[in-house]
């Protein structure tokens, strides 16, 4: 090698290793989807701000169509799932792996709870008249607005952003409880240990994250 | 979890005891998955430019039949006599599948797949798996946009940007499965697109291989990874709103029906919010190729390597708050249309940062005009011009004037054609015999640039005039118009040039099919490139490395004084070169 070279090199500070992140693939990836998640559900979100502050009329006050204390319930359901998945976790990393299945099997079966409580809401509501496309024409709720309780003028905004946004959440809440099932199954089969539980930390940051879009749904959508 | 270091993708055996579907055909190789992606795009780019002709023969020659017209069928064009009603599906489906079925994956799909884990050192993707699910969900969607051609009624009919309310009322479009088709298969491509970027993003973090620091990363990974953010976080908005859309039409929600007190400019907000970051998606990649292949065929290191970088990120930033440039004529407020403007005038800057760079490159060096070269070169003319006319677009009062005319059309084809696209014949030249272990004829690809070169021109300078003079964007029959008239003969002129354009890229298609079978032999390293991908075979075997190598310098060393050669690959070390600090056990 030539002089010059040789100079060149020696001036060169020491490189930096600047190895990735210190944390593990899958862990990144679910990350980085959650990313991509909070802006499907700021788009969703959006619209709803938008369309719910420049409507013609005055939009639906709480707890006239919905049913507010049922669905208050349902989030208290909703948060135990969440403290049920932590326990889930911290069973898992002391070496707990029975505390693991049971606390898995909670998780899923509160998590189904939800959806399931979500499910019968939807029935009722339709039922009495309140669809995606607004109020039904002769329907229980258009007595409502006869009294003068509910405009009807914002009725078909009020339905397709209350179906659509608390729809997908029940859809990723759907998602995650299939997800939870599998990883039960594994655990059942001993397949996570304390050394390397990795598809358990995984999952429970997505639960997490359907959880906190659940908190903020319930108030703008219910509450406010 | 110490154990969790020995999870990384298994490194290339030699007894390959794959099946045939699980090595071509469901493979989770990322090599495979580009080349699959590859195939589908060059297909729906040929599918598109098909759509293209059939635009330009009812443009140049209105209400005639065209050559070979009468095998459609009545509903699109009787006697081969292009009906409005199919004018609107051609215009909007050649849109679709330029934009998201041939452009996008040509750059994302095929090239981020097939040349991060190269160009990093990596195995294979993070998560292979996703990786495979990804492309089949993007064949899908493909599968689901061309098949509405044949549903009832035809294909969607409202532009590729679907603007509400004619896109959420099929009594107003007379398109009905046709919409639905578009917005199932926009959503599945946001999926597929989604999933891709998760994967390119934690790639690009995790996998490097020891010494290969952010700042010694070539550019093109660089583009890729800025790419992959703006997907990621683009396209679910994108998905979101065509949820909206397609509830709109099936479910009889109000999102985009003012009748109800739903918004259509909330479609428009919506839709430029993925919008314009995806303009960068589009043309980022290309960039990046652009970006190694000047250097290499000037043989010199890249002008100002960390100003690129801070361009390609700041370019990703400045993307974001944009949108609204689209919308000056919609009626939005004047106050936010005059902040859309400045912000578009400064992402003028690192675009031009960029384009000062590659010239500077280029400046006295050791210019080598091979193919790749060639096209690299006529990507940065090709650009310059695209980005000059969007300066006029982004300035309001010009806008108002220009807005939804040729003026646009022109705009967008010198950046989507004359730039993506020359940087797409650039990458797929440059990188075919890293994908196929041949090598592409050099005389055909020297013919084929020049002759597209030349016709591209001829067929888009021409729209700026007809732009000027207001010949409308998607206008079925401009002689119905007597100001349009006298333009009759220019539109005439583009639409012949438009089939020579048309018949040239066959070159290109035989070029390809040709040198797949029977082309020459590639060496190793056929442009004497420094990138790691060299470094293997031609093709690289699957899981790439047997043992990841060592980086010990960036991608751009060519000429170095006093070097052996004019080229200096990334992992070969010198005397003096120390090796990269070990990198810390994976925590956790």
């Amino acid at each position: 090698m030539t002089h010059a070279t040789a100079t060149l090199d020696q001036m060169r500070p020491p490189v930096p290793a600047e190895p990735g992140l210190p944390i593990y693939n899958n862990k990144l990836g679910m990350w980085v989807f959650l990313a991509s998640e909070v802006m499907f559900f700021t788009g969703l979100i959006g619209a709803y701000v938008i369309l719910r502050f420049g409507a013609p009329g005055e939009w639906a006050k709480p707890n006239v169509v919905l049913n507010v204390p049922l669905t208050g319930i349902n989030t208290f359901i909703l948060i135990c799932s969440s403290v049920s998945m932590v326990k889930a976790f911290a069973a898992i990393s002391a070496g707990d792996r029975k505390g693991l299945s049971r606390w898995l099997l909670a998780t899923i079966l509160l998590g189904a709870t939800f959806v399931s409580v979500q499910g019968v809401e939807y029935w009722k509501l339709v039922h009495e008249g309140f669809t995606p496309a607004g109020f039904t024409a002769g329907s229980h709720i258009t007595e409502l607005v006869a009294q003068g309780k509910l405009s009807d003028v914002t009725g078909g905004l009020y339905g397709s952003t209350f179906f659509t946004m608390t729809g997908f959440h029940g859809f990723h809440v759907t998602c995650g409880v299939i997800c939870l099932i599998y990883v039960w199954l594994k655990s059942l089969r001993g397949g996570y240990t304390q050394q390397d539980y990795r598809g358990v930390e995984v999952i429970g940051l997505y639960w997490h994250f359907v959880d906190l879009v659940w908190i903020i749904l319930f108030t703008i959508v219910y509450l406010i | 979890m110490s154990s969790l270091a020995a999870a990384a993708p298994r490194a290339p055996t030699h007894h390959d005891d794959r099946t045939f579907v699980q090595k071509y055909i469901f493979s989770t190789d990322h090599k495979i998955i580009g080349i699959q992606f590859l195939f589908l795009s060059l297909l729906f780019l040929f599918l598109g430019g098909v759509l293209a002709m059939q635009i330009r023969w009812q443009l140049g020659f209105p209400g005639q039949p065209m050559p070979g017209g009468g095998i459609l069928p009545e509903t699109m064009a009787p006697g081969g006599v292009i009906l409005p009603e199919y004018y609107i599906q051609l215009v909007t489906m050649h849109g679709t599948f330029m934009v998201f079925f041939a452009i996008m994956p040509l750059l994302v799909g095929v090239f981020a797949n097939f040349l991060i884990p190269l160009k990093i050192g990596a195995h294979d993707m993070a998560f292979p798996r996703i990786n495979m699910a990804s492309f089949w969900t993007a064949f899908l969607a493909g599968a689901v946009m061309f098949a509405s051609f044949f549903v009832p009624n035809g294909a969607a009919r409202a532009g590729w940007t679907m603007y509400a309310p004619l896109s959420a009322r099929p009594d107003l479009s007379g398109a009905d499965y046709g919409q639905i088709c578009w917005c199932i298969s926009i959503v599945l491509l946001g999926l597929s697109s989604i999933l891709g970027s998760l994967n390119y993003i934690t790639t690009i973090i995790n996998l490097r291989a020891p010494g290969m620091t952010w700042f010694r990363m070539p550019l093109s990974v660089w583009c890729l990874f800025v790419t992959a953010i703006l997907g990621l976080l683009a396209l679910p908005v994108l998905s979101g709103a065509a949820i909206m859309l397609l509830f709109d039409q099936t479910l009889g929600t109000h999102f985009f029906d003012p009748g109800a007190g739903g918004q259509v400019l909330l479609w428009q907000h919506l839709f430029w919010f993925f919008g314009h970051p995806e303009v960068y998606i589009l043309i980022l990649p290309g960039m990046g190729m652009v970006s190694d292949i000047i250097a290499n065929g000037s043989r010199k290191p890249i002008f100002g390597y960390h100003s690129m970088v801070f361009a390609i990120v700041g370019i990703g930033f400045l993307g974001w708050i944009v949108w609204g440039h689209h919308m000056f004529m919609s009626g939005m407020n004047p106050t936010l249309g005059s902040t859309f403007m400045v912000t578009t005038m400064i992402i003028a800057v690192p675009s031009a940062i960029k384009v000062f760079n590659w010239m500077g490159t280029m400046w006295r060096g050791n210019l080598h005009f091979h193919v790749p070269m060639l096209n690299a070169v006529g990507f940065v003319a090709m650009f310059v011009i695209g980005g000059l006319s969007g300066v006029f677009m982004a300035a309001t009062p010009i806008d108002m004037h220009i807005h939804d005319t040729y003026f646009i059309v022109a705009h967008l084809h010198y950046v989507l054609f004359g730039g993506s696209l020359f940087a797409l014949f650039a990458g797929i030249t440059y990188w075919f015999p890293k994908m196929f272990g041949k090598m592409m004829n050099e005389p055909i690809g020297k013919i084929h640039f020049w002759l597209t070169m030349l016709f591209f021109n001829l067929v888009f300078f021409p729209m700026h005039i007809l732009g000027m003079a207001g010949h409308m964007r998607r206008i079925y029959d401009p002689t119905q118009y007597e100001w349009l008239k006298g333009y009759q003969p220019m539109n005439h002129f583009i639409t012949l040039a438009a089939f020579a354009l048309f018949a040239t890229q066959f070159l290109f298609i035989w070029n390809f099919v040709w040198s797949l079978f029977k082309g020459r032999k590639a060496e190793q390293n056929p442009w004497r490139d420094n990138g790691l991908e060299w470094t293997l075979p031609n093709p690289a075997p699957h899981g790439n490395w047997e043992k990841v190598p060592t980086v010990y310098r960036g991608p751009y060393e060519y000429s170095l004084p006093g070097a052996p050669d004019d080229w200096y690959p990334q992992s070969s070390k010198l005397p003096n070169d120390r090796e990269p600090a070990p990198a810390p056990a994976p925590a956790h």
